[in-house]
């Protein structure tokens, strides 16, 4: 079967393009897309390790992180919309009203 | 085993280049696709490694939902395109190279790690099914479960708080704060 270091190859490959992601890409809302890649990295590697274990525990944390995602996407969409009513934009370089 | 060296192998491409897309795309709502198709194949993944229930809920809460909110709040607010241009000098040369200084670490602690040259097998049917995960869920992990949930409530009812109203007034109104407004 399949080496697990295949899985761990391509789950650190995405987890560095949503790192690039979060860094280069200046609409929040592409910075938000790129943190899910990054927590789906991170449930890839669960889920590989569980296969490699044999244990059931990785799969169930997979399931209480998608939950979370969840739940962070809803009150984090919510910030992004209520920013752009405040300041007509997203970009997140203009986010700097608390700058000293 | 060939076969599933090969689905492991287009399918991990895949992976790879829908991610690259979302990374390089000028357009959100593109982004927001190559994000859906970088979901689906990866829940292709999870059922080579024996995970069907979690396969199922990547493709209905990521790609179904999550990205669905994501698509819709894209188009409502119009932000498909950024004006170009790059206010802090450096910067996209800056994150490049750093990105690739993280990458270069990930796979030197990948070759020199040693060790674990293991290979996952395919586990038994009922190891991922939906039946075994459920009983594990509402035995051993009830009270993570019962947490889970009180989160999704609180985050609904922030999200409902934060788009409400347009003013202070009428989110007073929302949390039912109302001995002020008759006091006026």
């Amino acid at each position: 079967m399949i080496p697990i270091d295949y899985f761990v190859g391509l789950s650190v490959l995405m987890f560095v393009v949503g790192i690039a992601g979060v860094l280069l890409r200046r609409n929040a809302l592409v910075v938000f897309m790129s943190l899910e890649l990054i927590l789906n990295a991170a449930n890839l590697l669960f889920v590989a390790f569980a296969a490699y274990y044999e244990l059931l525990a990785g799969q169930l944390f997979v399931f209480f992180v998608m939950t979370v995602a969840a739940a962070e996407v809803a009150v984090g969409l919510a910030l992004i919309v209520e920013i752009f009513r405040a300041k007509k934009s997203i970009d997140v370089d203009q986010m700097s009203s608390m700058k000293g | 085993m060939l076969i599933t060296y090969l689905i492991f192998g287009v399918f991990g491409l895949v992976v790879a280049a829908s991610a690259l897309g979302m990374l390089l795309s000028r357009n959100a709502v593109y982004s927001a696709l190559f994000l859906v198709l970088n979901f689906a194949t990866v829940a292709v993944l999870y059922l080579i490694l024996g995970a069907p229930f979690i396969a199922l809920v990547q493709i209905t809460v990521y790609a179904g939902s999550i990205m669905v909110l994501f698509l819709f709040v894209i188009m409502l607010l119009g932000a498909e395109k950024m004006p170009p241009g790059e206010p802090l000098r450096g910067h996209r040369w800056l994150a490049i190279v750093f990105g690739l200084v993280f990458l270069a670490e990930l796979v030197l602690f990948l070759i020199y790690r040693g060790g674990m040259q293991a290979v996952v097998n395919a586990p038994s049917l009922e190891f991922g099914s939906p039946a075994a995960v459920g009983m594990m869920l509402f035995q051993k992990y009830t009270l993570p479960f019962e947490v889970t949930g009180f989160i999704l409530v609180v985050a609904t009812v922030g999200a409902i708080l934060f788009t409400r109203g347009e003013g202070f007034k009428s989110r007073k109104r929302t949390l039912g704060i109302t001995s002020g407004d008759k006091a006026e």
